[in-house]
C-alpha cells in the first residue's frame, strides 16, 4: 500500500478510508451493508453485513401448511417469484410422488422462463445503469410489464404471485394469457436485440466491465457459484440440464458458458441466457398448442389430497367443500421423508431441503439460497480494484436482498 | 469408501440420494477424502444447515451436509450428530470456502460451534441476541397469547 499523506507520528489516523456503502445506498439495490476500507480510490477490503430484513422463513415454515409456504418463497428472490413458487411445488411434489401431467409441466415452462427473462432483463440493465447507461433500464422495464401482464392473467398478481398448486395450476391459461404471450414474443426479441446492439460491443461498456470482478473456475466452484455467475466462469452446470424438473429433458437449447468470470462475462452469459429462454418459450409454446380434445384442458394432476378444488365445486359440492377445509387448515399430513429438490432458479441452485415427521407443517425447510452462498466472495472479487468497480461487480453478481437473508 | 469402514454408518437412500453418516470427529476427515479421491471427487459444496431434534439424546444436533460431485453428476448427503451441550464441530471452511457464511448461519439459528472457523459470529440475526432461534424449543408465537386459540385446527 502506498502512502499518499504523510501523518505525523503518533496520529491515530489511517492511511485509508473506511466508508459505509449501504444498508440503503441506491448501488446496494438492496438492503445490505458493505463497509469498504478505501487507500485513495482502491478497495483494500470489503466486509458484508446481511440481515436486515431477515424474516425467519424456515421457522414460520415450521409452523405452516405447504400452501402457506408458498407466499413465503414469493419473497425469496422477488424479480423472479415464480420460479420460487414451482421450485416449492415441485420439491412437494416429489415428497409426495406426485407426477403431473406434460401440458402443465410446458406450461410452467413458460412461465419459469418468462420469469428468468423478467430477472435477467433486470440485472443486465442495471449494469447498465451503474455504468452510467440509464435508458437501457428505462427502455426494457416495458418489456418486463408485458411479463408481468402475463402473470396477472394467470394468477392475479403481479411481483410476488403466489402462483400455482401442488400439481399445477389453480386455473387454465385463458386466452387472453396465451394472446398476452405471443405479444410479448413478437415485441421483446427486437428490443433485445436493440439493448444488446447497444451495449455487447459498446467500447465504452467493454472498457468497464471486462477483467472488472473476476473469479476463476475454480475459485468459483469452492464459493458455491451456481447459475450465471457460475457458467460465467467457464463450468457449465445448470440444474435444468444436471437434474431435469418439470420435463426439460423434452427441450432443445443451449447453456451459455463464459470464460473469465468477469462483469462483461456475466453480462453476456444472462444475455445469452434470455435468448435461450425465448427457444424455449417458443418450444414450450409450440407444444402446448399441439395438444388436443381434452388433453388441451389439462392444467393440474389429479390430486385431490393436495390440489385445491375448484371454487365453484367448493360453493355446491360438500366432498369439495370438506376438501378445501382440509386443504386451507392444513389437515392433511405430509408423508415422512426427507428431500432435497433443486431447480434453476434465475440466480443459480434454488434448493429446498425438506425433512418431514408425518405432521401438517414441515419439520425442517432450509433454503438453499444461491444469492446468499456467493455473496461471501464479493471481498475477494473486488479486492485492489477501484470502488466504482466494486459497484458494478455487485450488480452484475444480482445481489437480492430477499433471497440473500430468507 | 473402504477407508472408513465400519466408521461409516447409517447408510440410508431417501428419495434417490445416499445418506450417510459418522462421528462427528471425522468430519473433516470425511470430507477431505470426498473431495481428494480421483473416483468419489465431491468438490462443490451444495449445502450445510443444522436440525434439531430435541428428544435424541446426545445427538440433539444434527449438521447436515449436501456435496454434489458435478461432473459424474451424483449427490450425496452427509450427517454428523453433536449434543446441544458441546455443540462443536470442526469447520469446513478452510477446504469450502462456500462453507464459511453457511456455518454462520448454522451458528447463528442452532449454535453450532465451528471449531477453527476464521470468523464465527452471527449473520442474519443481530449481535445482541442471546439464543438460537430455530431451536425447537422456542415457540414460533407467544404462547401466552389468547386471541388466536387454534386448538380445533391442529396448531401448535
Amino acid at each position: 500500500m502506498s502512502e499518499h499523506v504523510t501523518l505525523p507520528e503518533g496520529n491515530v489516523e489511517k492511511h485509508t478510508t473506511t466508508i459505509n456503502l449501504g444498508p440503503t445506498h441506491p448501488a446496494t439495490h438492496g438492503v445490505f451493508q458493505n463497509i469498504i476500507e478505501l487507500d485513495g480510490e482502491t478497495v483494500v477490503s470489503a466486509e458484508q453485513t446481511v440481515g436486515y430484513i431477515h424474516r425467519a422463513f424456515e421457522k414460520i415454515a415450521e409452523h405452516r401448511a405447504p400452501y402457506q409456504i408458498t407466499p413465503l418463497t414469493d419473497r425469496l428472490n422477488y424479480c423472479s417469484a415464480p420460479l420460487n413458487n414451482f421450485g416449492w411445488h415441485i420439491t412437494c411434489e416429489r415428497l409426495l410422488g406426485i407426477k403431473t401431467p406434460k401440458r402443465v409441466d410446458y406450461l410452467r415452462i413458460i412461465i419459469m422462463e418468462l420469469s428468468r427473462i423478467s430477472d435477467h432483463l433486470i440485472c443486465n440493465s442495471i449494469v447498465g445503469v451503474d455504468s452510467g447507461a440509464f435508458s437501457g433500464f428505462l427502455y426494457l422495464m416495458q418489456y418486463r410489464e408485458l411479463i408481468y401482464e402475463i402473470y396477472e392473467e394467470i394468477c392475479g398478481s403481479r411481483l410476488t404471485t403466489n402462483m400455482g398448486r401442488i400439481g399445477g395450476f389453480e386455473r387454465n391459461f385463458t386466452n387472453q394469457a396465451f394472446e398476452k404471450l405471443e405479444r410479448f414474443m413478437k415485441e421483446w426479441p427486437p428490443a433485445l436485440k436493440e439493448f444488446d446492439e447497444m451495449f455487447v460491443r459498446n467500447r465504452i461498456f467493454m472498457d468497464r466491465t471486462i477483467g472488472v470482478g473476476p473469479i476463476s473456475a475454480e475459485r468459483a466452484l469452492n464459493y458455491g457459484f451456481t447459475g450465471p455467475n457460475l457458467r460465467a466462469a467457464g463450468v457449465d452446470y445448470d440444474v435444468r440440464i444436471h437434474t431435469p424438473y418439470s420435463s426439460y429433458e423434452d427441450f432443445d437449447f443451449t447453456i451459455p458458458v463464459g470464460s473469465t468470470g468477469d462483469c462483461y462475462d456475466r453480462f453476456l452469459v444472462r444475455d445469452q441466457e434470455m435468448w435461450q429462454s425465448m427457444e424455449i418459450i417458443k418450444q414450450a409454446y409450440q407444444k402446448v398448442q399441439e395438444f388436443k380434445g381434452a388433453e388441451a384442458e389439462v392444467y393440474h394432476a389429479d390430486v385431490p389430497d393436495f390440489y385445491l378444488p375448484d371454487k365453484k365445486d367448493v360453493y355446491t359440492k360438500m366432498e369439495a367443500l370438506i376438501y378445501h377445509f382440509k386443504i386451507i387448515m392444513g389437515e392433511t399430513a405430509l408423508p415422512v421423508g426427507e428431500i432435497y429438490s433443486s431447480i434453476e432458479g434465475a440466480n443459480g441452485e434454488l434448493g429446498f431441503y425438506l425433512i418431514t415427521d408425518g405432521g401438517r407443517a414441515p419439520y425442517r425447510l432450509h433454503f438453499r439460497r444461491p444469492c446468499f452462498i456467493y455473496y461471501q466472495a464479493y471481498s475477494e472479487l473486488t479486492k485492489g480494484g477501484l470502488l466504482s468497480d466494486a459497484i458494478i461487480t455487485m450488480s452484475s453478481l444480482n445481489l437480492i436482498a430477499g433471497e440473500l437473508d430468507a | 469408501m473402504e477407508k472408513f469402514g465400519e466408521q461409516l454408518t447409517g447408510w440410508e437412500e431417501p428419495y434417490g440420494m445416499l445418506t450417510f453418516t459418522s462421528d462427528k470427529n471425522m468430519n473433516l476427515k470425511v470430507l477431505q477424502f470426498l473431495y481428494d479421491d480421483a473416483e468419489l471427487g465431491f468438490r462443490f459444496m451444495t449445502d450445510l444447515c443444522a436440525v434439531h431434534y430435541p428428544n435424541e439424546e446426545g445427538k440433539e444436533l444434527a449438521v447436515v451436509y449436501h456435496l454434489h460431485n458435478l461432473k459424474e453428476n451424483v449427490r450425496i448427503r452427509y450427517k454428523i450428530f453433536t449434543a446441544i451441550e458441546k455443540p462443536d464441530v470442526y469447520t469446513a471452511s478452510a477446504l469450502f470456502s462456500a462453507a464459511n457464511w453457511m456455518e454462520r448461519e448454522t451458528y447463528d439459528f442452532f449454535g453450532v460451534n465451528f471449531l477453527g472457523h476464521p470468523n464465527l459470529k452471527r449473520i442474519l440475526n443481530i449481535d445482541e441476541m442471546d439464543y438460537f432461534p430455530l431451536r425447537k424449543e422456542y415457540p414460533l408465537e407467544d404462547q401466552k397469547r389468547t386471541d388466536k386459540d387454534d386448538e380445533m385446527f391442529g396448531r401448535d
